[in-house]
């Protein structure tokens, strides 16, 4: 007996530098980081000051907006694209198949600052599209500007679009031929079939990488801040300018950003384990 | 039937095309000589490529940033891989528990970790703010989900308790059991989270920018610094930058699909592992 109890000592004690690890930078500083959002500015104080000045102000209402719409519009029209393209994905033969997802799952990682870069080159004052546009006369684009909001939602939906595609591909899998030809054999339609049987059973996985998706663009930085900068108003932006800047230093207040953006975050990631709960019942 | 192939054929065109543009359109700008009023370039060049590969701010960066990806990888798989087998093997009731501190990250983005890192290390007993040790323990978190599903699915997948049950009743010792039995048969799991993880922190910018910035300069720190001054040479960076990142994936890629081969059985799970192995690789 004793032997086992020092052997489990033993044990424990190799687990040790990972609950170190744990707690000096992942537990730790979250909860600094919603201790510090109670705080004055002047870090002695506590109140909540800090959340009421945020729901006043303009500025930051706006922020949060402007990151749940560019994260929204994005999630959707690259779900939506998504949804088509990996239908189209999966007429082809096997080999094929393995080859576009290679291809997805190479541009997947293809972002942040080199993929900002990237849009200047392509969109940007001098662009190549810019360039060849203008002398097509195209005037659709004269007064198009890829550092604004136009810009940040090409870009978003650019590196949400092969996430998308990875993430609802596995869910045509699920649905069998077999339940085609009984649909068929039924008598439904092919449009009856993918209303009844189709998209009910990708539904979950659909709403799954949405909210997914929607975090990603919520948390989204890099690309944000190689392309526009300060000058646009995103969440993401203000955090960051609010606690590492030289200029305008208000960590209490940059924490109780924090907190509201990883709340959103979290419930988006919750509801995502939900619908894959689901989805896991559905194919089983 | 054949029209509708087409349709198919088109759609996943239009995709291809739209996720290679970016990646092309850097490509030319990276070889292109004079290039300022027309659609394709005037004459090519390598100079960018000479010049940067003369830039000794170049070689230093990515010194650098293989530093932190070689001090943070290993550390994970040095503590993560005992952790997870302990636990799993041993106290198979803390695994929720351990699911949890592993998945967390996912839904916490860079920006909001930033917020509690740079409160608790700024001031205080452990000053390592603006200091790559404080980047290594970011990193640490921040590939804590690939490092535990992947070790965790290559355990499940070989029946490990079992196996070192087995290796006990024959004589074993847990430590012995471990390196002759476990350990050589997880290995390519091992590699593979390894792999994603080293191309993942390759791309890594908002912790670097945020808790060190300039004082410690990456590779991603001295693009987005190069981003205002010369076009052709930050294009030549991507570009190179861009090659490591596909061959590390390609290399992933194919280890995976040896794997695949070799165990024909867990053939569905290691591919839905992978999937999700590519989950929120979409902005780091």
């Amino acid at each position: 007996m004793r032997k086992i109890k020092k052997q489990k000592i033993y044990l424990l004690a190799l687990l040790l530098p990972f609950i170190m690890f744990v707690i000096a930078f992942e537990i730790g500083p979250l909860v600094a980081m919603i201790k510090n959002s109670f705080y004055a500015d002047d870090g002695i104080q506590v109140t909540i000051n800090q959340y009421i000045t945020i729901f006043k102000s303009k500025f930051y209402l706006q922020a949060i907006q402007n990151s749940l719409v560019i994260s929204l519009f994005s999630a959707v029209t690259s779900v939506i694209i998504a949804v088509i393209a990996a239908y189209s994905l999966t007429k082809f033969s096997q080999k094929i198949q393995n080859r576009l997802l290679m291809i997805t799952n190479m541009t997947s990682n293809f972002e942040g600052i080199p993929l900002s870069f990237s849009y200047i080159i392509l969109l940007g004052n001098n662009g190549l599209f810019t360039l060849l546009f203008s002398k097509i006369g195209w005037d659709v684009f004269a007064d198009f500007n890829l550092y604004s909001w136009t810009g940040l939602v090409l870009v978003y939906v650019y590196f949400q679009i092969p996430l998308a595609v990875m993430l609802i591909y596995p869910s045509y899998q699920g649905i069998k031929k077999q339940w085609k030809e009984a649909s068929s054999l039924l008598g439904g339609s092919t449009a009856s079939f993918w209303r009844h049987i189709g998209i009910p059973v990708l539904l979950p996985s659909i709403v799954g990488t949405f909210s997914i998706l929607f975090a990603n663009a919520m948390g989204a930085y890099a690309t944000a801040y190689a392309l526009v900068g300060s000058n646009y108003n995103l969440l993401s932006l203000q955090i960051a300018s609010l606690v590492a800047s030289d200029v305008a230093l208000k960590p209490q207040l940059g924490s109780a950003l924090g907190v509201l953006l990883a709340a959103t975050m979290i419930g988006a990631m919750w509801f995502n384990g939900r619908m894959m709960r689901r989805i896991r019942r559905d194919l089983r | 039937m054949k029209y509708s192939l087409t349709f198919h054929k088109v759609i996943v065109g239009l995709l291809v095309i739209y996720l290679l543009i970016p990646l092309v359109g850097t490509f030319l700008f990276s070889i292109a000589g004079k290039w300022d009023h027309t659609i394709l370039p005037e004459s090519y060049t390598m100079q960018w490529y000479f010049e940067l590969f003369q830039d000794e701010r170049f070689y230093d960066a990515f010194g650098r940033t293989l530093f932190l990806i070689v001090m943070s990888v290993g550390l994970s798989v040095v503590i993560m891989l005992p952790t997870i087998f302990i636990i799993t093997v041993y106290f198979s009731k803390w695994e929720g528990l351990l699911q949890a501190a592993a998945m967390l990250p996912y839904g916490i983005p860079p920006i909001v970790g930033a917020v509690g890192l740079i409160k608790i290390y700024s001031d205080g007993p452990i000053q390592i703010a603006g200091t790559p040790w404080i980047l290594i323990g970011a990193y640490f978190i921040t590939i804590l989900p690939f490092m535990y599903q992947g070790i965790r699915n290559s355990l499940s997948t070989l029946n490990a308790v079992q196996l070192v049950d087995a290796a006990e009743l024959l004589g074993a010792t847990k430590f012995q059991a471990f390196r002759t039995v476990v350990f050589p048969n997880i290995i390519s799991g091992i590699l593979v989270s390894t792999l994603l993880s080293v191309a993942l922190l390759f791309s890594e910018f908002a912790f670097a920018n945020l808790l060190v910035g300039g004082r410690f300069e990456t590779l991603q720190i001295y693009l987005a610094d190069k981003l205002n001054s010369s076009g052709h040479l930050t294009s030549a960076i991507v570009i190179t930058y861009y090659s490591m990142i596909l061959l590390l994936t390609g290399t992933v890629l194919k280890l995976t699909f040896k794997n695949e081969k070799k165990t024909v059985v867990s053939n569905k799970k290691r591919f839905l592992s992978f999937h999700k192995n590519t989950t929120l690789e979409g902005e780091k």
